[in-house]
């Protein structure tokens, strides 16, 4: 919804444009009258009643879906061929195919909830009000980056709407959740934190010494674990003796969630928004895919088999879902959908000639940020003879 | 003992061009069935003899049932069975804890930790359990057989996290090693040595030399013994200390510090009035190096590096760390301490700069050939002796060739670099 409205300066001028004429074709594009949809797959719990399968949605926000999660697919893949013309270096994260995550999630909570993930967090950058232009230049290294272009693909972080990034190591961001959670109940703002994470990093200690902590001090954590499947080459049975993630938790309940289907993420996320700040942690394990490898460096397809991937393309996709909803429910056509993708693809294309233009940071830059500004540290040359740089 | 060899086996090295091999070595002293490999490939072949000689060993960490990301594990698992070459599940803290265990059972355990970025989770277990077992328990128990291998060092596009150099944080243990090897046939004899060594190793493999680095290593199995320092290269002017990928930087500077300018052949041609003596006193004025691989930082060999500092009167040492804290603070110190009268210029050290391991600034991060090269002690230690010898040709040639002095001076200036 909030993403609809990019803040990709170039392309503002089309934006009425479209909807303009949608609204002179179909009235409901904007309506938000609700409609009632049926989430693929019952809820699985443990500890706690599920939610309703019954999800309330509207055209809008439908429509909405289907436009950002075009936008975070075209966006995946630009990416991948911008990795592979050398224009991004370093490490890639790819996040199609778990894009409902994202959507459904932004779909229930508000910006003063506060996200903090993993390394593949180009998506949900996007879903906390990101622009296109801030995330290519971030991932090309260009000043004009959201993390002025010294943090990555792995490091996007969006401080007005709380969005805590972006992290490399892998299961790090867990006790982190945690705390910014002890944060937002110490301040009694009303709001949680959903702390995401793999099912790779399930398995490391400092998840459960998080989990602890969360649920002794009834903190309002929602912990999320992104189960796609694999941990980079290793598959969920081969690394966890129980790889029912959301029941890990013990004694915290937990949600089994169909998480290609953005609608039952939005509902769960919503339950689970609505049980952390009244009773405390609760774990939310969204069953997902990635079509690409682990990084740009994986083909992806020595671990599982390609038909296994098409597989889920064919059956599973999330943005298909969605189209299939919009047209069963008249919403709009099949013409008017694939018009809407060109439309996100060319404004992926220009976000990324925008970028490509941006400038490269100053070699100053290597120095400033270590510590805080008022703090010197001096950064010597090669041989601690020459002073390269003061610090402010 | 290392230096002898040294002398012996000494390495032809010839500088990598841009797209093939980074050290291309040829030794004189093997005449064993040799291969051409790379770092990856001598590494799979060192865990293959080191299995295949041990029953009681053991390699696992994440992914190296399939060969492992940077491929040192492959054919492992086939060849020896999921019951001693297996996956972990992601959790470092785990992982060394249990090749701990392991090891304290008597057994080897070579523990792969897939970057060594990573390798902080476990790096209480390494601190506090696997250095400490022996001294704790009074030597009843001892976990020397595990060994954990982890690659490091910057590779180019890394970024924060997959281009550290952590060896600098392990150096301040007492109880555990540090070796960190600089080409396919030190690493082979370097890691059997590690495993079977009977104290806790962390074993450092400079990453970008996995497919870069290319070098005849012998089929056989064969150890190079732990904490001795290696002379790969003589010099009498200055010493020049480093381990693993830095040292390929630091030959790069020792050639071109060694180089004497081009055009000198060309005045031997030109200036066939002047004395063919005052200019081969020149051409053999380039400064001549000695290179001192490390190999074992912790335990270190301080005797070889003194010997050399105490000849040449100069040190320099060089890593990718950040220089603030890095391992060649501590070489620098112990080396004042040893060689203090000895020493004709402060002790060098041309490394990492104090910032966080950048992402698109890794260019001016790295401690190149050309810092190296542009360092107080490489350019400066025969600064005095040249500019009198250039003084006095200078005057010679005047005083032979009466004409053309403009060519004299222009030519004498170049040399005051």
């Amino acid at each position: 919804m909030a993403l609809s409205r990019l803040s990709s300066r170039s392309t503002t001028l089309l934006q009425p444009l479209a909807t303009t004429s949608l609204l002179r074709r179909r009235h409901i594009s904007t309506d938000t009258t609700p409609i009632t949809v049926e989430t693929s797959l019952p809820f699985t719990s443990h500890l706690i009643s599920p939610p309703s399968r019954a999800v309330e949605t509207s055209s809008q926000e439908l429509l909405s879906f289907f436009r950002d999660m075009a936008l975070m697919r075209r966006m995946e893949i630009a990416a991948d061929s911008l990795y592979k013309a050398k224009l991004i270096r370093g490490f890639c994260h790819l996040y199609d195919g778990q894009e409902a995550v994202a959507i459904g999630m932004e779909a229930a909570i508000t910006k003063r909830d506060a996200i903090i993930t993993s390394y593949r967090d180009h998506c949900t950058f996007l879903g906390r009000g990101g622009g296109l232009f801030e995330a290519f230049s971030e991932l090309m290294g260009r000043t004009t980056g959201c993390s002025k272009g010294k943090g990555g693909s792995m490091h996007f972080y969006k401080k007005d709407a709380s969005f805590y990034g972006g992290h490399g190591i892998v299961g790090a961001q867990a006790p982190l959740g945690c705390g910014l959670a002890f944060a937002q109940k110490y301040s009694k703002e009303e709001a949680v934190t959903f702390t995401l994470y793999g099912d790779g990093a399930a398995n490391q200690g400092q998840l459960f010494e998080a989990l602890n902590i969360a649920a002794l001090w009834d903190l309002p954590a929602v912990l999320v674990c992104e189960n796609n499947h694999y941990g980079m080459g290793t598959a969920e049975w081969r690394s966890a003796k129980s790889p029912a993630y959301f029941k890990r938790g013990d004694y915290v309940p937990g949600l089994k969630v169909d998480g290609m289907d953005a609608l039952a993420v939005k509902q769960a996320c919503k339950f689970a928004k609505e049980h952390a700040l009244k009773n405390g942690p609760i774990i939310l394990e969204m069953d997902t895919y990635r079509y690409h490898g682990h990084s740009m460096s994986d083909p992806g397809s020595t671990y599982r088999t390609r038909d296994e991937i098409s597989g889920v393309r064919q059956v599973r996709d999330p943005i298909d879902r969605v189209r299939k909803l919009i047209i069963a429910h008249d919403i709009a056509t099949e013409k008017e959908l694939k018009d809407m993708e060109k439309e996100v693809r060319k404004e992926v294309d220009a976000a990324v000639a925008q970028a490509k233009e941006s400038p490269i940071p100053e070699p100053s830059e290597l120095f400033s940020n270590i510590y805080v500004k008022g703090f010197g540290a001096e950064s010597f040359g090669a041989d601690r003879k020459e002073l390269r740089a003061t610090l402010p | 003992m290392a230096s002898l060899l040294g002398r012996f086996c000494r390495k032809l090295v010839v500088p990598g061009s841009a797209h093939g091999s980074r050290m291309i070595s040829t030794t004189a002293c093997d005449s064993e069935a040799v291969k051409s490999l790379n770092l990856y490939s001598a590494i799979n072949q060192a865990l293959h003899i080191a299995l295949e000689t041990d029953p009681r060993s053991y390699v696992f960490g994440e992914d190296v049932g399939f060969g492992g990301v940077f491929r040192c594990t492959t054919g492992l698992a086939e060849r020896f069975g999921k019951n001693r070459v297996f996956n972990t599940p992601l959790c470092e803290q785990g992982i060394v804890g249990f090749g701990i265990g392991l090891a304290a059972m008597g057994n080897r355990a070579v523990v792969e930790i897939q970057f060594a970025d990573y390798i902080y989770p476990a790096f209480d277990q390494i601190v506090n359990e696997a250095a400490k077992f022996r001294y704790r328990s009074g030597n009843q128990f001892n976990c020397g057989g595990l060994t954990i291998r982890a690659p490091y060092g910057a590779v180019g596009h890394g970024g924060h996290y997959h281009s550290q150099s952590p060896e600098a944080f392990f150096c301040h243990v007492p109880g555990i090693k540090v070796v960190i090897p600089r080409s396919p046939r030190e690493a082979k004899g370097l890691l059997l040595s590690s495993i079977r060594d009977p104290n806790p190793v962390v074993f450092f493999e400079p990453k970008w030399l996995y497919r870069q680095a290319v070098e005849e290593v012998p089929e056989h199995d064969y150890m190079i013994p732990l904490s001795q320092a290696e002379v790969i290269r003589e010099g009498n002017d200055i010493t020049l200390v480093g381990w693993g990928a830095q040292l390929t930087v630091m030959e790069q500077a020792c050639l071109d510090a060694e180089k004497v300018l081009d055009f000198i052949f060309q005045l031997k041609d030109n200036w066939f009035k002047v004395s063919n003596m005052g200019l081969e006193l020149i051409m053999q004025e380039g400064i001549s190096c000695e290179l001192i691989d490390l190999k074992t930082l912790l335990p270190w060999d301080k005797e070889t590096v003194e010997a050399s500092v105490k000849k040449t009167g100069r040190l320099l040492i060089s890593h990718e760390a950040p220089v603030t804290g890095g391992f060649g603070a501590e070489i620098s110190a112990t080396i004042l301490e040893r060689c203090f009268l000895k020493l004709e210029a402060p002790v060098s050290r041309v490394c990492g700069l104090d910032t966080p391991f950048p992402l698109v600034f890794e260019p001016f991060y790295m401690p190149t050939k050309n810092k190296a090269s542009s360092s107080s002690s490489l350019s400066s230690p025969l600064k005095k002796k040249r500019h009198y010898l250039i003084m006095g040709l200078h005057v010679w040639c005047r005083y032979w060739m009466q004409s053309s002095p403009l060519l004299i001076t222009s030519h004498s200036i170049c040399f005051f670099r």
